[in-house]
């Protein structure tokens, strides 16, 4: 019988150091999480394309949209919170074109950057929410809107917390690195994501 | 060399998975997961079934002996947990144990991701069996949970409260599916990116295939009926009108989302049931699987159809004519993959040396009760001949065949299959048929009558009926206990073989694929030796195999 040679002990005693705390994906698969973390967002894309399908359902029975003494809506403030949100998209690329050249304060600048802009976001949108006429049982047009708004808020919210999380574990010594960087790579993907949804359900209340 | 690299393996001592605790705690080793799935997912198949063994009591005789609310309970409970708590989840076991094993691979993509996915599910089920305990009693509109009825506030005494067991129900539901989820997106990267060398996508064993197909999916189906649900619990909780007509919603479109995942489900409950049996039968028939690249493709073929047949649920529903000649056309057309599978398989056992062991009695017994089931399929596929049975009994008769007759014997065969390899004892065989026998007696017995009471317009889901159906009941209720008894000797043949059996060889079967090349039940590890695969998984009695029998082509040996 042969000896194994080294690179067999390698990845055998990396598939029983099962509980050591590191999963498998470290270093031998460094891109399968982020393949793992695509296919999830692929799902919740799902989700929203199965609520637009029926919004767009909806409007296209109803008679009148917005029904009759419902005032359209007001556009001019969510086109601009709407453009904070999509810059901030470029701006957290920004943070992680820093993180690639090891600059870690530009990095950490950039992605503080980024949580600013989508907290105003949020801000924006409650603001918005407090001023509308029509309310959550006002019908379709009522129903639809919160729903919808409410659940890409709550998306927005949990990218805010991911970003948070990944602030504070940035200051710990070579968590992130210019090569390895999931947590960062994750929640900036995530953001892409949200910002994505955001620009067809803007499309969707505000614009057809 | 490759028999000194073979009995290597062989001697090796297995390396015990931890002890029994093990499976009682957050383990990652996805053997261990895949073991607490079949177990979990079997014990909720036997609640499941004490449910159904309540609505055929129920239905010996044609007047109503049980509170009607509660058996609306009983039956949607039923139904829910047969899908969400058995047939998705069990066969997510078997992909969880497997997929690694049949592709060289030490564990799946994300061990700790796919223990979470096996936690959520007794959460998940124990919170829909409390629903039976909340004042409002238990979802009771049916698996399909159709508003209006589903948002209806419901009568207790003399108030009328807010339908709390609905509730519980799509939180459960949303529950099970995220599990679910994870674990599909857990598969396709593991079978995307940790195959070994020289596994290459079209020397994959077929339940690979068909767990990939199933959980793309997943993936994609399943968040909208998350959505449709969520819909569901705001018209319930928050007095929203989405299904709501008079506040200009339209339940309607409740049905649209919700068939859109849950007519592919269907397809993620048989394909890997059919995954199953294209490894069954070959083995058994000491024969290479027929049209192997044609299984496969069929596979993804049945996957982007089935997404596109929905509103055949909807036939009855308004749906014009010219929707409905579309969705009817689009069914007919998923025949065209189904029927390639089922002559693959039919091609496979032609001129064999069959094996009638009770994992190949299953299996057999899968493709001739899935095609009865196929066939009512096609004829509630045609429009004039769904408007006559909509909601009766027809129904009743052609989802169990496709099922029942479909995935759970495929779930049996793959039980009586890979036993040995899961806890390293073999199964006793008479009992085994005997199993098979009780169940296919009684599985006919109960539900082949169905289709004559549905034809003579006996509806589903209502605990009364007309008295001229009685005889016809009776049978099909005696058939229904007997399939209730046939679980007895599968039970007592499993728990005294695990305990007390004989102790089961690497390979027992002489089968080809990966898993049975390394112990059984298989070393922490999986293999000693990341295998090297040189040819396909189903080369049995082909060139080079010796008179005692197959020996796998794919080797274990160290790599250099
Ligand atoms: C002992 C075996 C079983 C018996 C006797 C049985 C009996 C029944 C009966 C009588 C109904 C009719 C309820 C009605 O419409 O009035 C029913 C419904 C149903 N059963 Fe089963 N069943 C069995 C096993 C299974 C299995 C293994 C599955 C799934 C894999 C399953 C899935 C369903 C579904 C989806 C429904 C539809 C419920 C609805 O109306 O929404 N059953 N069952
Ligand atoms: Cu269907």
């Amino acid at each position: 019988m042969q000896s194994p040679i080294s690179s067999n002990d390698a990845a055998m005693s990396q598939a029983i150091g099962h509980g050591d705390g590191h999963g498998h994906g470290h270093g031998e698969h460094p891109d399968l999480r982020m393949l793992g973390f695509t296919l999830f967002l692929i799902s919740e894309g799902m989700l929203f394309v199965g609520l637009f399908v029926a919004y767009l359902t909806y409007r296209a029975a109803a008679p009148a949209w917005p029904p009759a003494g419902t005032p359209e809506l007001e556009k001019i403030l969510p086109a601009i919170f709407t453009v904070i949100l999509v810059a901030s998209s470029g701006v957290i690329m920004l943070a992680e074109r820093a993180l690639k050249h090891g600059d870690m304060g530009q990095f950490r600048l950039f992605w503080l950057l980024t949580t600013a802009m989508g907290t105003i976001f949020v801000a924006g949108q409650a603001y918005e929410w407090m001023h509308l006429e029509f309310g959550l049982k006002d019908g379709l047009f009522g129903g639809t809107f919160y729903v919808l708004t409410g659940f890409h808020g709550m998306h927005v919210i949990i990218g805010l917390l991911l970003q948070a999380v990944v602030f504070f574990r940035s200051f710990k010594t070579n968590h992130y690195t210019p090569a390895s960087h999931f947590g960062v790579g994750a929640s900036s993907l995530y953001w892409h994501f949200v910002d994505v949804v955001w620009i067809f359900l803007f499309a969707l209340l505000y614009i057809i | 060399m490759v028999e000194t690299t073979q009995q290597s393996v062989e001697q090796r001592q297995p390396e015990p998975l931890g002890d029994w605790r093990c499976y009682f705690s957050f383990c990652v080793d996805h053997k261990v997961i895949g073991i607490q799935y079949l177990v979990t997912t079997f014990f909720f198949y036997l609640l499941g079934g004490a449910l159904a063994m309540v609505i055929r009591a129920e239905l010996m005789t044609p007047g109503a002996e049980l509170d009607r609310s509660l058996y609306n309970g009983v039956f949607t409970i039923h139904a829910t947990i047969m899908i969400f708590l058995w047939i998705i989840p069990t066969l997510a076991g078997f992909g969880n144990f497997l997929v690694p094993l049949m592709i060289g691979a030490r564990d799946m993509a994300f061990p700790r991701l796919n223990a979470l996915s096996f936690w959520m599910i007794p959460p998940g089920g124990l919170l829909l069996l409390s629903s039976f305990f909340v004042q409002s009693g238990a979802a009771g509109a049916g698996w399909t949970s159709y508003p209006p009825l589903s948002t209806q506030q419901v009568q207790v005494g003399d108030l009328l409260v807010t339908n709390f067991g609905q509730v519980i129900w799509i939180a459960s539901v949303v529950f099970l599916g995220t599990s679910s989820i994870l674990a599909a997106l857990n598969f396709i990267v593991t079978i995307v990116a940790m195959r070994t060398e020289g596994m290459e996508l079209f020397r994959m064993p077929l339940f690979c295939w068909a767990t990939l197909t199933a959980s793309c999916i997943t993936l994609l189906g399943t968040p909208v009926l998350a959505g449709a649900v969520i819909l569901l619990a705001f018209d319930l909780l928050l007095g929203t009108v989405f299904f709501n007509p008079t506040g200009g919603g339209d339940p309607v479109v409740y049905q649209h989302m919700f068939w859109f995942y849950s007519h592919p489900a269907v397809y993620i409950m048989v394909l890997p049931a059919m995954g199953i049996i294209s490894e069954v039968l070959p083995v058994f028939s000491r024969k290479p699987i027929f049209g192997y690249k044609a299984i496969a493709i069929s596979s993804m073929g049945i996957a982007v159809l089935g997404f596109l047949v929905w509103a055949h649920h909807m036939f009855t529903s308004g749906t014009p004519d010219w929707l409905r000649m579309f969705f009817m056309v689009t069914s007919f057309l998923i025949a065209v993959p189904t029927g390639i599978k089922v002559f693959s398989w039919l091609g496979t056992i032609w001129g064999g040396k069959l094996e009638l062991s009770s994992a190949m009695l299953f299996a057999m017994g899968f493709v001739s009760m899935f095609v009865v089931g196929g066939l009512s399929g096609i004829m509630l596929a045609s429009v004039p001949v769904d408007i006559h049975v909509h909601d009766t009994y027809f129904v009743v008769a052609h989802l169990h065949y496709v099922l029942f007759g479909g995935s759970v014997f495929a779930i049996y065969a793959g039980l009586y299959y890979w036993f040995p390899k899961m806890t390293g004892r073999l199964l006793n065989e008479t009992w085994g048929k005997i199993h098979f026998a009780l169940t296919f007696i009684g599985f006919n017995l109960c539900f082949l009558p169905m289709h004559q009471l549905g034809l003579q317009g006996m509806p589903r889901r209502v605990a009364e009926y007309a008295e001229q159906f009685q005889s016809l009941n009776v049978l099909v209720s005696i058939g229904g206990f007997l399939l209730g008894i046939s679980t007895l000797p599968f039970l007592f043949n499993a728990i005294y073989s695990w305990l007390w059996g004989p102790k089961a060889p690497a390979n027992p079967w002489r089968a080809l694929t990966l898993e049975w090349t390394t112990a059984s039940p298989p070393p922490v590890e999986n293999f000693e030796y990341l295998p090297v695969v040189t040819a396909g998984p189903y080369e049995y009695g082909t060139v080079g195999s010796s008179p005692e029998g197959d020996t796998p082509t794919a080797i274990s040996q160290p790599k250099s």
